[in-house]
C-alpha cells in the first residue's frame, strides 16, 4: 500500500510538473470560442432587432421539431424582448400550426383551437414519447431554457482555473449557453476519416461526442434569408442563439438595470458607513 | 470602558447620513416583496373570454367564469325587461352608473344581460341562476347570505347588499357571441 | 455577562411599566448595547452579524419563494420557471434565494475558519463550538433539500446519490441499508413522494437553525467573544460597548459583504449553479458528471477518495464529526494561532487541503484526481488528530502581550483601567 503510495506519489509530481491536460478519462472538453454578444457581461442589453430576426430563425428553421412551451406569444410583445407589435403577434398565434388543446367543451370532448397571445409556442409533439417515434428515438428539446441548460468548460490546464474563474466573475461572464449554441449550429463538419460516425448521424465538431443526431438546420448554402434580403449561417446561428438566451433569461434587461442602482447605492453607503464608523472609533484610541 | 472623551453617542452629521442611507436601502427592499403577491404576468394575461351565446333561450340562464369570479348571462323575458325598465331611478338604493336598465346592457340587445355573480355586501353567489332557484322579492336573484335582493335588472332593491351587481366590460364580437374583458 | 449588573434605565414612566412586566428592552440594552465587546475585534468578527442576516434573508425569500411554489414532481420545475418569468419580482428574489444559500456558506466558512485560527472553540467556549457545528450540519441538510426543489436534473441525481449513500447500511447488518433509503425516498426510487416530503423539511429546518443561533448567541454572551490575541477580557479598558462601536463596524462589513452578494443576484445569478439543473429531472438520463453544490465539494471528495462504499461514507460524515471534538484535540495552551510559530504553518496547510479538496470534488473521480483527493484527506484527518494534540505540546508559544488594551495601544500605553497589575504578575496563558 505504502509502496503503491509513493509510486503514485512519484508519477503525480511529474504530472504535476508537466502542465496538466491530463483530464479524466472519458471526458473530453472541447474549445469552444467565445463570442461577442450585445447582452454580454455586467452591462449588456439585448438588442430587439437581432431577437427578432433570432425569432425568425427559430419559426422558420427550428419550431418544426423545437417547442418553446414555457413562454407564451405575450411574452414576443413584452418589453426588453424582441418586442414585436401586439397585433403582428396576435395574428402570428392564430396561425401557429401547433393548435392548442383545450377542452372539454359541452359534450365532454377535448378540442384544438388556435392560439391566442396567453398561450405557450408550442412544439409539434404531444410528448415526448410522440417526439421520440418521429425521430427514431432522439428527442429535440424544449427550447424554453436551453440557453441556461447548456455551457462550456475551461480547457485550460488545471492551475489557471482560479484565475479563469475569477476573470468571469468580475466581468459577469453568463454567456456559455448562447456561445455553445452558436458553436453547435455553425460546427457541422464532415467526419474526420477515422472517425466511426453511426447511421443517420452527423458530425458536429462541438457535440460531447461528435455524433449528433439532428440534422444540420442551416447550412453555408441553406439559410434563413432576413426581411432586408440578407444572411448567413454565421448570422442566423448567431441571432438565433441570442433569441434563445432570451427566452431562457427574459428578465436580463431588468436585472441588471436595476443592479446597477443596487450596486451603487451598495458602494455609496458602504463608502458613508465606513466613515461613520471611522469617526465614531475616533473617539477612543485604537 | 476605553478612555473616552467625549460621548460616543453623540449626535453626528455624518453618522446619522449613514445611517440614514442604510436604512432608506431597507425600506425600498420592502417593494418586490409586496409586489409578488400582486396577480402575475400568466395571470393578467388570462384577461378575456368569449362566450357562445346561441345555445341559451329565453328565460335561461348561464354562469361562466371570468378570472376566476363567475359571470351570470340572463337571456331575459320581455317581461323582466319591461320590469326592469319600469322601476324608478328614485326606487333605486344605488344609483351610480350604470344603474338605468338601459345603460346595463347594449342597445339592440336588451334580452341579454351580463353580471359578475357576486354579492356586493360580502362577496356570497347569489341563487337565481337555475329555474328551481328562488329569485328574490324582484325576480332577479336573492343571496341567500345576508339576504339581499336583486332586481331583473341585476340591481340591488332590498337588503344589506350597498351597491348594483357589476358589469363587466364586454362587447359582441358577433350576433351570437360576446367577448368579456 | 452573566454576572454582568445591568446598566438599562428606563427612560419613561412606559417603559417602566413595561420593564417590570416583560424586559425586553433591558435584555436588548444588555445584550447588544452594553455588551462588553473586545476593542481590537478585526473585521473577520463582523460574519457573526452577516450571518445572521443571512438566515433572515433566507427564511424571508423562503418563505415568499413558497407561496408560489409547487412541490411536486409534475409542476415542479415548471412552478420555478414561473416565478423567474411571470411572478412580479420573482427573478430577483429567487436569485436572492439560491444566491443566498451559496453565500451563506461563504460567510460559514469564513466564520468557522476564524474561530479555528484564533482558538475561539478553546475553554470557556466549547460548547459555543458545538452549537456552531450544529448550525454548520442543520445548514448543510436544508441546502442539500433546498437544491432539490428545482426538481431539476442536478437536483433529482443529487438526491439519488446522497440519499444511496445509506444503503451503505447494508454492509453492517444486510438489508436496513435498503430499508431505510427506501423509507427516505417513500417508494421504490426518488420520486414526487420525496420532492414532497423534502419541501416540508426544507421549510422545517431554518426555524431550527434559528432556535440553535439563539442558543449559539447565548453561549456568546455568556463567555463572551474571543478576540485576535486569544486573551480574556481582563480590564475595562480591554473593551467598548457593542453599541456604537461594534455595531457600526458590522454595519460596514454586512455591507461590504452586500456588495458580493448583489453582484451575484443581478450579474452572475446562474454562476454558483449548475447548468444541468436547467433540464428538468429525467429518471431515466443520468447527467456524465453529477457534481453537488460548490460547498459540498470537499466532503463530496473526502467520500470518492475512500475505496470502499461504507468507508467513504465514514469519511465524509467523520470529517464533520471530528469538528464535535476539536476544543480536545488542542492540546495548546494559546488560543490565537497569532502566537504560535508552528501551528501556524499547519493550519494554512490546512486551509489549502480543504481548497484542494474542493476543486478535486469538482473534477471525475478518476487518475490523478483520486491520488491528490486521498492525501488531502489524509491531511484533513492527520490535521485534528495528530497535527492539533501533538503541536500544542511541543510548540513554545511567542510572547503574549500582557492585555487587549497593551495590544491594541503598545506596551507603555497600558492604563490599566484602575487595576494596576504589576509587570510580570499577568497570568500569561502562554506559561500557564
Amino acid at each position: 500500500m505504502i509502496k503503491t503510495s509513493l509510486r503514485a506519489a512519484s508519477v503525480a509530481l511529474a504530472l504535476m510538473l508537466a502542465p496538466l491536460p491530463v483530464m479524466g478519462a472519458g471526458v473530453e472538453h472541447i474549445l469552444i470560442d467565445k463570442q461577442q454578444w450585445p447582452f454580454a457581461g455586467f452591462r449588456g442589453q439585448f438588442d430587439a432587432g437581432q431577437l427578432q430576426r433570432g425569432f425568425q430563425v427559430y419559426q422558420e428553421n427550428c419550431s418544426s421539431c423545437h417547442g418553446l412551451k414555457r413562454l407564451s406569444f405575450r411574452n414576443l410583445v413584452q418589453p426588453g424582448g424582441p418586442e414585436f407589435p401586439e397585433n403582428s403577434v396576435k395574428s402570428l398565434a392564430a396561425g401557429w400550426p401547433n393548435k392548442i388543446t383545450d377542452g372539454p367543451n359541452d359534450k365532454g370532448k377535448m378540442f384544438e383551437r388556435p392560439a391566442k397571445l396567453s398561450d405557450p409556442i408550442l412544439g409539434p409533439h404531444k410528448n415526448e414519447a410522440e417526439a421520440r417515434d418521429a425521430f427514431n428515438g432522439a428527442l429535440p428539446p424544449d427550447f424554453s431554457v436551453i440557453a441556461k441548460a447548456r455551457g462550456i468548460e475551461p480547457t485550460a490546464p488545471w492551475y489557471t482555473h482560479i484565475f479563469l474563474m475569477m476573470r468571469d466573475i468580475a466581468t459577469g461572464y453568463q454567456e456559455g449557453g448562447p456561445d455553445y449554441i452558436y458553436a453547435l449550429l455553425t460546427g457541422y463538419k464532415n467526419a474526420p476519416k477515422d472517425f466511426n460516425l453511426s447511421d443517420g448521424m452527423s458530425y458536429n465538431a462541438a457535440f460531447p461526442g461528435h455524433q449528433i443526431a439532428m440534422v444540420p438546420p442551416l447550412a453555408k448554402d441553406n439559410f434563413v434569408k432576413y426581411q432586408d434580403g440578407k444572411g448567413s449561417l454565421e448570422q442566423n446561428a448567431k441571432d438565433v442563439s441570442a433569441f434563445l438566451a432570451w427566452a431562457a433569461d427574459p428578465s436580463l434587461n431588468e436585472r441588471k438595470r436595476i443592479g446597477w442602482q443596487v450596486m451603487l447605492y451598495l458602494l455609496v453607503t458602504t463608502v458613508l458607513l465606513f466613515l461613520a464608523k471611522k469617526r465614531i472609533w475616533s473617539r477612543i484610541k485604537h | 470602558m476605553a478612555a473616552e472623551t467625549e460621548d460616543p453617542n453623540r449626535r453626528d452629521v455624518l453618522v446619522m447620513t449613514a445611517n440614514a442611507f442604510a436604512a432608506v436601502g431597507g425600506a425600498s427592499l420592502l417593494w418586490p416583496f409586496i409586489h409578488q403577491m400582486n396577480p402575475d404576468a400568466g395571470a393578467q394575461a388570462l384577461a378575456s373570454i368569449e362566450v357562445d351565446l346561441a345555445p341559451v333561450k329565453e328565460g335561461q340562464a348561464i354562469t361562466v367564469m371570468w378570472r376566476g369570479k363567475p359571470l351570470f348571462i340572463r337571456n331575459r323575458t320581455k317581461d323582466e325587461i319591461a320590469a326592469a325598465r319600469k322601476t324608478a331611478l328614485a326606487e333605486l338604493p344605488d344609483v351610480v352608473e350604470p344603474a338605468a336598465d338601459t345603460a346595463r346592457v347594449k342597445a339592440g340587445k336588451e334580452n341579454w344581460l351580463v353580471l359578475v355573480g357576486i354579492c356586493t355586501h360580502l362577496g356570497c353567489i347569489p341563487k337565481g341562476q337555475s329555474l328551481a332557484d328562488t329569485k328574490g322579492d324582484f325576480g332577479g336573484w336573492f343571496c341567500p347570505c345576508h339576504g339581499s335582493h336583486y332586481d331583473t335588472s341585476g340591481r340591488i332593491r332590498k337588503g344589506p347588499a350597498p351597491r348594483n351587481l357589476d358589469v363587466p366590460p364586454y362587447e359582441f364580437v358577433s350576433d351570437t357571441k360576446i367577448k368579456i374583458g | 455577562m452573566s454576572n454582568h449588573v445591568s446598566s438599562y434605565k428606563p427612560l419613561s414612566p412606559m417603559a417602566k411599566w413595561w420593564d417590570d412586566r416583560l424586559p425586553i428592552a433591558r435584555l436588548i440594552h444588555d445584550s447588544f448595547v452594553e455588551f462588553p465587546t473586545p476593542r481590537n475585534l478585526n473585521y473577520l468578527w463582523t460574519f457573526g452579524g452577516i450571518l445572521s442576516f443571512c438566515l433572515v434573508a433566507q427564511i424571508v425569500t423562503g418563505l415568499v419563494l413558497a407561496m408560489h411554489y409547487q412541490p411536486s414532481g409534475a409542476d415542479a420545475f415548471n412552478s420555478v420557471e414561473r416565478i423567474r418569468r411571470d411572478v412580479n419580482f420573482g427573478w430577483m428574489i429567487r436569485n436572492f434565494h439560491a444566491v443566498g444559500a451559496s453565500m451563506f456558506f461563504v460567510a460559514v466558512y469564513i466564520h468557522i475558519f476564524r474561530g479555528l485560527y484564533y482558538g475561539s472553540y478553546k475553554a470557556p467556549r466549547e460548547i459555543l463550538w458545538i452549537l456552531g457545528v450544529l448550525i454548520f450540519l442543520a445548514m448543510m441538510a436544508t441546502a442539500f433539500m433546498g437544491y432539490a426543489l428545482p426538481w431539476g436534473q442536478m437536483s433529482f441525481w443529487g438526491v439519488t446519490v446522497i440519499t444511496n449513500l445509506f444503503s451503505s447500511l447494508d454492509g453492517v447488518i444486510p438489508g436496513v441499508g435498503t430499508a431505510i433509503v427506501t423509507w427516505l425516498w417513500g417508494g421504490f426510487s426518488v420520486s414526487g413522494a420525496t420532492l414532497n416530503r423534502f419541501f416540508s423539511l426544507h421549510y422545517l429546518l431554518p426555524f431550527v437553525i434559528m432556535g440553535l443561533v439563539i442558543l449559539h448567541v447565548w453561549a456568546l454572551h455568556v463567555a463572551g467573544q474571543n478576540n485576535p490575541t486569544g486573551l480574556d477580557l481582563k480590564h475595562k479598558s480591554d473593551s467598548v460597548p457593542m453599541a456604537p462601536y461594534a455595531v457600526m463596524k458590522d454595519a460596514v462589513g454586512l455591507f461590504a459583504f452586500l456588495i458580493v452578494f448583489a453582484w451575484f443576484v443581478f450579474f452572475l445569478p446562474d454562476y454558483l449553479g449548475h447548468a444541468d439543473n436547467y433540464i428538468e429531472a429525467n429518471p431515466l438520463v443520468t447527467p456524465p458528471h453529477i457534481v453537488p453544490e460548490w460547498y459540498f465539494l470537499p466532503f463530496y471528495a473526502i467520500l470518492r477518495a475512500i475505496p470502499s462504499k461504507l468507508g467513504g461514507v465514514l469519511a465524509m460524515f467523520g470529517a464533520i464529526a471530528v469538528l464535535f471534538f476539536v476544543p480536545w484535540l488542542d492540546t495548546s495552551r494559546v488560543r490565537s494561532t497569532k502566537y504560535r510559530p508552528i501551528y501556524r504553518w499547519f493550519f494554512w496547510l490546512f486551509v489549502i487541503s480543504c481548497l484542494a479538496l474542493g476543486y478535486l470534488g469538482a473534477k471525475p473521480a478518476d487518475g490523478i484526481y483520486v491520488f491528490w483527493a486521498r492525501v488531502f484527506t489524509f491531511y484533513y484527518f492527520a490535521h485534528f488528530l495528530i497535527v492539533m494534540p501533538i503541536v500544542g505540546l511541543i510548540e513554545t508559544p511567542k510572547q503574549l502581550p500582557r492585555s487587549i488594551t497593551e495590544d491594541v495601544l503598545g506596551p507603555d500605553k497600558h492604563t490599566g483601567g484602575g487595576m494596576g497589575i504589576p509587570a510580570g504578575a499577568a497570568a500569561a496563558p502562554e506559561k500557564r
